[in-house]
């Protein structure tokens, strides 16, 4: 498998790039007036870790069986991850301009194999980390040695499918399995751990049987040296990142207006100000 | 029927080392032998059947053959959203085992009774529904299950059922088995139903009647050169299944009928349970007498509608 490796480069090299991701995203939701730009902007900072720092994946062979695996099962805001994709050169860049335009492939939410990398058809929240164990097991029937990163929201650590798969994934030994949940402390309508008791959510995770490790899920080092951490034991790795909203332009961060709504031209050149990009 | 699962699957996973099986915490001892054969591909996933769904397409998508089994409505009507999405969407071949289907746990009560499986999975994009008659045919459907690259539901029934086959029929999906040759009154019956149908033909034998039997373990897809023959040839089309009426095999059938329009319609009749829970205690034989399933009942119909048509003529 031809991987780049752990991340041996400047950390603000990929702190930029993760500007640019944002940039784009902002560009596509204002061109597509696609919803849910605020839940793809807070996970910018995870997907660059993993896919800049972690994942053992060759673009060019984006099936090979030995590949580490990444599903996306925050699917709703897969902008995100088809930005990430074409900039790790999956597919062209210049697609992305025909995000969410009718009979191309890049739907709003993903469909199966609908870009090369895309592991999963997620939207309905809840199946990402049951598949994603199934991918471990298969790899210990199989003996092989790939890993499988699984991005979950906050809001969708409310579905009971979550904790189902979480009770059963120590059982199974699943040391491959890692889940990033990306914890912007907000849901479609409301903040999640007002809606349910999500919190303590570490502590959740280590009762059932997991490692757990909680980051600012914005700094990319600290994001990078939790997926690192060893397991000896063969754990499942939960890594909770606390994330914000709408990160990377002011006046979306933590307003949840961003969970609906798409930017106007005017307010994607405020953004790329901000950034630092104009 | 389960017993004869537990053998065949256990022959199959010696040939094709593809094959996992996943229970939801059912068949205790069922499955010793497969456990002792092949102890890295038998999981008990929990009293949690969604997540055993997820996992199975997560297996299917690195190659392998899981196999889904705990009791029927578990296995569909609970982790429906899982085969809708997991499986059929993401064309997995995941083979979905539902046991003790229709009525055969009446006395477990409707918690337990499957009398919507048929409709919920036939309606589901890919997938492939298979209801064999017998521990024979389900050997047969279930070495032609694994073969298939499409999502197989297979709808079993418990234990003790009354063997219809000496032994495996052949068995092709789309394809249906005549099992008595008969004129005038055709019966299409699907799984465990098949040996009361039979019993039911001896019935109106009696009466001087020689009812066509044939065996419909393909529910879906369905054998459309069988339809297309026996609407233009019998006078009386009658579908058995233990199974409500609305969107089951009998569904499937009338929407055949109104879709293709047969040039000379026979009188299709349809036999399965109403649009009510059964609230009362009870083993099968008794909720299929609540329902108008046992073969007396069925007869007793039969003949009213041959009584009715003669009196018009």
């Amino acid at each position: 498998m031809n991987s780049i490796g752990p991340w041996t480069g400047d950390y603000q090299q990929l702190e930029r790039i993760a500007r640019e991701i944002r940039l784009k995203l902002i560009e596509l939701s204002c061109r597509a007036q696609s919803a849910h730009l605020a839940g793809a902007l807070s996970c910018v900072d995870i997907l660059v870790a993993l896919y800049w720092g972690a994942l053992r994946i060759d673009p060019k062979q984006p099936d090979a069986p030995s590949r580490d695996r990444l599903i996306f099962s925050k699917g709703h805001a897969i902008s995100a991850l088809y930005t990430v994709l074409a900039r790790r050169g999956f597919f062209p860049e210049a697609e992305l301009d025909r995000y969410n335009k009718a009979g191309g492939r890049l739907p709003e939410q993903p469909s199966p194999g609908c870009v090369p990398g895309v592991e999963w058809a997620t939207g309905s929240l809840g199946h990402g980390l049951g598949v994603g164990l199934g991918m471990a097991l298969a790899a210990k029937i199989q003996k092989r040695d790939y890993g499988v990163y699984v991005v979950l929201s906050d809001g969708e650590c409310q579905e009971g499918s979550v904790w189902e798969a979480a009770m059963l994934a120590p059982r199974l030994r699943s040391g491959r399995l890692v889940a990033v949940v990306d914890f912007n402390k907000w849901q479609a309508t409301a903040r999640s751990n007002e809606v349910m008791a999500l919190e303590p959510m570490k502590a959740k995770w280590e009762s059932f049987g997991w490692m757990c490790r909680e980051v600012a899920g914005h700094d990319i080092q600290e994001l990078l040296e939790a997926l690192r951490v060893p397991r000896p034991d063969d754990s499942p790795l939960a890594i909770v990142a606390h994330t914000v909203k709408g990160k990377g332009v002011s006046m979306m961060e933590d307003d949840n207006n961003w969970h609906y709504r798409s930017p106007t031209s005017t307010e994607v050149e405020r953004a790329r100000h901000e950034l630092g990009l104009a | 029927m389960r017993n004869a699962f537990a053998d065949e699957i256990t022959k199959l996973a010696g040939c094709d080392d593809r094959v996992v099986m996943l229970s939801a915490d059912i068949g205790n001892r069922l499955f010793d032998k497969f456990k002792a054969q092949y102890p890295d591909r038998f999981y008990n996933c929990g009293v949690a059947e969604a997540n055993m769904i997820s996992l199975a397409a997560g297996l299917a998508s690195c190659g392998l053959r899981p196999v889904c089994y705990t009791i029927a409505p578990f296995v569909t009507a609970r982790c429906f959203e899982q085969i809708r999405v997991d499986v059929c969407y993401h064309e997995m071949p995941v083979l979905i085992v539902g046991t003790g289907a229709g009525l055969s746990y009446a006395s477990l009560g409707a918690t337990h009774h499957s009398l919507e499986d048929l409709c919920i999975m036939r309606v589901l994009p890919g997938m492939r529904v298979v209801a064999p008659a017998d521990a024979m045919e389900l050997r047969s459907c279930l070495r032609a299950a694994l073969k298939s690259e499409n999502p197989v539901y297979l709808r079993i029934g418990k234990k003790g059922e009354p063997l219809v086959y000496p032994e495996p029929p052949p068995f092709a999906f789309g394809v249906w088995r005549e099992l008595l040759p008969g004129a005038r009154v055709c019966f299409l019956s699907t799984g465990n139903m098949i040996s009361e149908t039979l019993r039911c033909a001896e019935i109106l034998r009696k009466h001087g009647l020689t009812p066509k039997v044939y065996s419909c373990a393909s529910v879906k897809p369905l054998d459309e050169a069988c339809l297309s023959g026996v609407f233009s040839q019998f006078e009386i089309i009658a579908t058995v299944e233990e199974h409500a009426k609305l969107g089951g095999f009998g569904s499937a059938v009338a929407e055949w009928v109104a879709d293709h329009r047969p040039s000379r319609v026979g009188c299709l009749l349809r036999f399965g349970t109403q649009d009510k829970f059964l609230h009362e205690a009870g083993e099968q034989m008794h909720a299929r007498n609540v329902f108008g399933l046992s073969a007396e009942q069925i007869a007793e119909s039969i003949l009213e509608k041959l009584r009715l048509s003669e009196a018009v003529r």
